[in-house]
């Protein structure tokens, strides 16, 4: 495809484009890897001593204890977003604040905080899951694609 | 010993998200995408079990985890009522995650005010 494009765009345009290639900013991978290593490890680590917590004192097992921690975690994002830490945070983790479930919980949140100008129906209810949108639907869609190729090998497949 | 690893591997599966990020120059939103459906193959394989005894909190924290228990909820509705159960049973793992997202942002939304 990009070929076809460079095709089609005259050849000044093709010139700045290889001009703009030549300038962009060499992205510092090794160093954004290490930033997100060390930012998405602590946030882990944290929950884990969060999972721990719910194992000793409320039972549940090594299994069960993600769903309470998840829950805790995200309820932590919401007064870290509230008062504008987890912007920060996001600006020198880049993934490493972002793939833990508190960026799921960030994208949430900033987003119905943001829009309550707009009201909280249209603004807050109608934006809320913009961003995190996508997660859920493709999400959903590809575990029932695999539930459903499984459960058929399990029951006709005598997998 | 699982605190030190489940450092690691969630601090490994975010060089993963960086790295789609940097070098395949993925946004964010497709990067969750994939990391998700990851954790739901992955689960469909049968091999996120086994991470999350290795690694607690290291492979429940990250998104993953959310693929993960999708797929989980849905097969263990699937042996009691078969292929209807992956439909109906689709949440019922993963219910803490997406309404405790929605539950705080309503909060949120109340307490706190836009910053500019």
């Amino acid at each position: 495809m990009a070929d076809k494009t460079k095709k089609n765009t005259p050849p000044d345009a093709q010139e700045y484009q290889a001009f703009q290639q030549e300038r962009e900013v060499k992205r510092p991978i090794l160093k954004n890897c290490v930033k997100a290593f060390l930012v998405g490890g602590i946030i882990c680590f944290i929950g884990q001593i969060i999972s721990t917590f719910y194992i000793y004192y409320f039972h549940f097992t090594e299994q069960t204890a993600g769903n309470p921690t998840v829950a805790t975690l995200i309820f932590i994002t919401m007064l870290f977003t509230g008062f504008g830490f987890y912007d920060r945070i996001g600006q020198f983790a880049g993934a490493g604040s972002a793939v833990p479930v508190t960026g799921f919980g960030n994208a949430v949140i900033s987003a119905a905080i943001e829009h309550r100008t707009e009201g909280f129906i249209l603004g807050v209810g109608t934006n809320m899951l913009k961003l995190a949108g996508p997660v859920i639907v493709y999400g959903v869609f590809s575990a029932f694609v695999i539930a459903l190729i499984k459960t058929i090998l399990i029951q006709w497949g005598g997998l | 010993m699982i605190f030190f690893w489940a450092f690691v591997i969630g601090g490994l599966i975010c060089v993963v998200g960086q790295l789609l990020l940097d070098v395949l120059k993925l946004n964010p939103g497709q990067t969750l995408t994939i990391l998700v459906v990851s954790g739901a193959i992955l689960d469909g394989f049968g091999l996120y079990e086994p991470l999350i005894d290795f690694a607690g909190a290291g492979a429940t924290v990250p998104i993953t985890s959310f693929g993960n228990s999708l797929v989980h909820g849905a097969m263990a509705e699937a042996e009691i009522h078969g292929l209807v159960g992956v439909v109906t049973g689709m949440f019922e793992v993963t219910s803490a995650g997406i309404s405790a997202a929605i539950i705080f942002g309503v909060i949120g939304a109340i307490i706190f005010k836009p910053k500019g």
